[in-house]
C-alpha cells in the first residue's frame, strides 16, 4: 500500500503537471483517482493551496461528482447499470442477484476487497441491456447465470 | 486474402466481439488462411452483434450473431468465400433494416476504420471542411441555418441561429463545446459516432470554430464512456498529424485546437451551463438564462455548446449544401434523425431516416415488436425526462412539434420498450429517485420535491389515503414543473404524470375520483 509520503508526491507531481490547464480540477481529480484509485482526503488541502480554491470548495467538487471516491475501491469495480433501458430487461432482478451473490450493497466493498458495486445510469449498451462495466471491461445482455461466470473467469485470472 | 469486419464498438464488444474476433485470428492461422481482420464501427443491428462482415466481390457479406463456439462451423462452411451457414445474413446493405434508413450523419458509420484518417478522407471526409476554409464565416453559418438542422440533443434549437448568435458577439476568445455528456437511458447515437467515426465530429467542430471565430474547442464526454474517449484522442492526435487541427489547419492560416474533457458522473451535467461549470472545474450547478451561453459561455466567453449529432451533421451540410439536408424531413422538422431503439425490443439499434416515421412503424416495422414476444405497453421517448407512450399514441410521427403536442419529448431521439409485465408506478417512483440522485441542488422543488415525490408515490402505491395523496403528487409536479431552472426538475413531471394519466391502474387508481 502507498504511504503518505507516497501519495503526496504522487498527488503533486499530477496538480504540478495539469495546473495550467483552464479549469483545471477535474482533470487533477481524474488524474488522482486514474492512479491511485481514489482521492484520498489528505490531498484536498495540497490541491486546494495550488489552485487557490477553499478546502471547501474542492471538497464540494469532489463529493458533487459520483465517479470520483474517497476510499480505495476493491481490486475492480462493478458498475451496473439501473436506468430504464437496463430495467425494461431485468435490472432489478438482476441487482437483487448480484448483491446477494457479493454480500454487499451498492458503495460497499466485499470483505476480501476483490469487488466493489457502483450504480451507473447508463453505459449507452442500451442496444444490449441489462448491461454492466467491470473496471474497462464491458458486457451486455447480462444474466445472472452470464454475472456468475464472469466474476468467477475475472477471480480466476485475477 | 480476405478481409473481415468485425466492430470494435463498445456494444458489439460488451456481446463478445473483441473475443470473436480473436477466435476468427487463430482459426485461420490454423487452417493456413490468409485473412486480415479490420475492426470497424457498427452497422447498428445490434441484435446480429457480433456481427462477421466478409468482403466480396458482390459487396460484404454478414454472418451473425457469431460467438465464439460458431467460429469453427463457419470456417467449415467457407464462410470467408461466402459460403452458406444458419448464421449467413445476405449483403449487409441489403438487410431491410438497413437499407430502409436514410444515412447521412452515419453514412460512414460500420464502412471505415474509425480512426484511419485514409478511410475518412477516401469516404467523403473532410470535403465540408475544404468548402468551408474557402469560405466567409456569414455564409458557412448560412448553410447551417439553411439546412434547417437543430439541436440534436434534445432541445431542437435552430443550430444556425446560435451560431449566428456567437458569430456576430466580438471577443478575442470564443469556444465550441461539444456536449457528449449522452447521459439519457435509450441513447447511445453520439457514442456510435465518437467510436465508429470520430473525425465527423472533429470536422464538424473544426468547421463550427471557423464559421464564428473561435480557436478552441473541447469535447466534454461522460467517463461512462472509455471505449470513445480512446478513440477519440487517436483521432485527434492523427488529425493534428495531418494538419487538420492546430495552427494553419490545411495550410489556411486558420487556427483550432482541440481536446477532451472528461465528465464524472453527473446527469446534471448534459444541461449546457451546468456543463460549462464543471469544464471551468467547479461543481455543475445550473446557471440563470440569460446570458445565453452564445453571449457569455465558458469562461464568460462567447460559447456554443452543441450536441455530437449536431456537430456531425455539419460536414455533409457544408459539403453538399445546406438544401440538400433540409430536403429530408416534415415540417420543421428537416434532415435527419438517428433515432436509437432500445429497451425491451427485438431488433434493438440505430435507425436514421427523415423525420416523419410514426412511433408505430419504428417499433415493429424496424424493431420487430417486443424482445420477449409480450405486447409493448409503454414506451418510453425522450431519456429519462420524456413522457411514457401508451400503445394509443403509438402512431405519432417522429417529429418535434408532433410529440411536443401530445406532451411528450422526442430530445435526443431514444427510444425505450417496455412489455407488459411493467409496473408504471415503480418507474413513476423511479423518475423521481432520479432527480433526488443528480439533482444539481440548486432549486428547492428539485432538491427537496424529488425525495417527496419519492415518498407520496410509494404512499399511493401502498394505498395510503389515494383522495390525499394522487392530487398531492399532481400538485407536487406543477410546482416541479413551474419552479425548476432546467429541464431535470422541469421536465420530471412529464414520465411521472404520463404514467399516472395513462397507466392509472398500476397506481392502485380504479375509479375516476382517484385519478383527479
Amino acid at each position: 500500500m502507498t504511504d503518505s509520503g507516497t501519495i503526496q508526491t504522487t498527488v503533486q507531481e499530477i496538480i504540478t503537471n495539469l495546473k495550467g490547464l483552464p479549469g483545471a480540477l477535474l482533470p487533477i481529480l481524474h488524474g488522482i483517482q486514474d492512479k491511485l484509485g481514489y482521492i484520498p482526503a489528505e490531498c484536498v488541502s495540497d490541491i486546494a493551496r495550488e489552485l487557490d480554491l477553499s478546502r471547501a470548495e474542492v471538497h464540494g467538487v469532489i463529493s458533487f461528482y459520483h465517479y470520483f471516491r474517497d476510499t480505495p475501491p476493491g481490486r475492480k469495480t462493478i458498475h451496473l447499470c439501473r436506468a430504464e433501458s437496463c430495467q425494461a430487461m431485468g435490472a432489478q432482478v438482476l441487482e437483487e442477484h448480484i448483491k446477494g451473490r457479493l454480500g454487499i450493497d451498492y458503495h460497499q466493498t466485499t470483505a476480501d476487497g476483490a469487488f466493489s458495486l457502483e450504480p451507473v445510469y447508463c453505459l449507452g449498451l442500451c442496444a444490449c441491456s441489462p448491461s454492466m462495466q467491470i473496471d474497462e471491461e464491458v458486457y451486455g445482455r447480462v444474466t445472472s447465470e452470464s454475472f456468475d461466470a464472469i466474476i468467477k473467469e475475472t477471480e480466476a485470472s485475477a | 486474402m480476405t478481409t473481415l469486419y468485425i466492430s470494435c464498438d463498445s456494444a458489439a464488444v460488451a456481446l463478445g466481439a473483441d473475443r470473436v474476433a480473436a477466435a476468427v485470428v487463430r482459426e485461420a492461422g490454423q487452417r493456413g488462411l490468409d485473412i486480415q481482420v479490420r475492426r470497424n464501427g457498427s452497422r447498428g443491428l445490434f441484435w446480429l452483434e457480433p456481427m462477421v462482415e466478409v468482403v466480396t466481390d458482390k459487396g460484404r457479406l454478414a454472418y451473425g450473431p457469431v460467438q465464439v463456439k460458431d467460429v469453427p462451423t463457419l470456417f467449415d462452411a467457407g464462410f470467408i468465400e461466402g459460403g452458406n451457414h444458419p448464421l449467413a445474413l445476405g449483403l449487409t446493405e441489403e438487410l431491410p433494416y438497413f437499407k430502409k434508413q436514410q444515412r447521412l450523419t452515419f453514412a460512414r458509420i460500420g464502412i471505415t476504420d474509425p480512426v484511419s484518417l485514409d478511410d475518412y478522407v477516401a469516404h467523403e471526409g473532410y470535403r465540408g471542411l475544404k468548402n468551408a476554409l474557402a469560405m466567409s464565416g456569414a455564409d458557412i453559418v448560412k448553410h447551417v441555418t439553411d439546412s434547417g438542422l437543430r439541436g440534436r440533443g434534445g432541445a431542437a434549437f435552430p443550430t444556425g441561429i446560435k451560431w449566428n448568435t456567437v458569430l456576430n458577439t466580438p471577443s478575442e476568445q470564443k469556444y465550441i463545446l461539444c456536449n457528449a455528456d449522452e447521459g439519457d437511458s435509450g441513447t447511445f447515437s453520439d457514442r456510435m459516432v465518437m467510436e465508429g467515426d470520430p473525425y465527423v465530429l472533429i470536422e464538424g467542430m473544426t468547421i463550427a470554430g471557423i464559421a464564428v471565430g473561435a480557436t478552441q474547442g473541447y469535447i466534454y464526454l461522460r467517463v461512462e464512456y472509455p471505449h470513445a474517449h480512446r478513440a477519440l484522442n487517436e483521432a485527434i492526435a492523427r488529425a493534428y498529424k495531418a494538419g487538420y487541427l492546430g495552427d494553419n489547419i490545411q495550410g489556411s492560416g486558420k487556427t483550432f485546437n482541440l481536446e477532451v474533457r472528461l465528465g464524472a458522473g453527473a446527469y446534471i451535467c448534459g444541461e449546457e451551463t451546468s456543463l460549462m461549470e464543471s469544464l471551468e472545474g467547479k461543481r455543475g450547478l445550473v446557471r440563470f438564462k440569460p446570458p445565453l451561453p452564445a453571449v457569455s459561455g465558458l469562461f464568460g466567453k462567447p460559447t456554443i455548446v452543441n450536441n455530437v449529432i449536431s456537430l456531425a451533421s455539419v460536414p455533409i451540410i457544408l459539403d453538399k449544401g445546406g438544401d440538400y439536408y433540409r430536403d429530408f424531413g416534415m415540417g420543421r422538422s428537416r434532415g435527419t434523425l438517428p433515432l436509437q431503439l432500445a429497451g425491451n425490443i427485438k431488433h434493438p439499434g440505430l435507425v436514421e431516416v427523415a423525420f416523419g416515421l410514426t412511433l408505430r412503424e419504428l417499433l415493429y416495422d424496424f424493431g420487430g415488436g417486443s424482445a420477449t414476444g409480450r405486447p409493448i405497453k409503454a414506451v418510453q421517448v425522450g431519456g429519462p425526462l420524456g413522457a411514457y407512450l401508451p400503445e394509443s399514441q403509438f402512431d405519432t410521427p417522429l417529429d418535434y412539434e408532433a410529440f411536443a403536442a401530445i406532451w411528450a419529448v422526442l430530445g435526443h431521439g431514444g427510444i425505450v420498450a417496455f412489455d407488459d409485465t411493467v409496473d408504471m408506478a415503480q418507474m413513476a417512483r423511479y423518475s423521481m429517485e432520479f432527480c433526488k440522485i443528480e439533482s444539481c441542488g440548486k432549486c428547492t422543488p428539485c432538491r427537496i420535491g424529488s425525495t417527496r415525490g419519492m415518498e407520496v408515490i410509494t404512499d399511493i402505491m401502498e394505498g395510503r389515503d389515494l383522495n390525499k395523496n394522487v392530487p398531492l403528487l399532481r400538485d407536487l409536479c406543477n410546482t416541479l414543473l413551474n419552479g425548476s431552472l432546467c429541464a431535470l426538475g422541469g421536465m420530471t413531471p412529464y414520465p411521472v404524470l404520463s404514467a399516472l394519466n395513462h397507466f392509472p391502474e398500476d397506481f392502485g387508481i380504479t375509479g375516476q375520483a382517484d385519478a383527479a
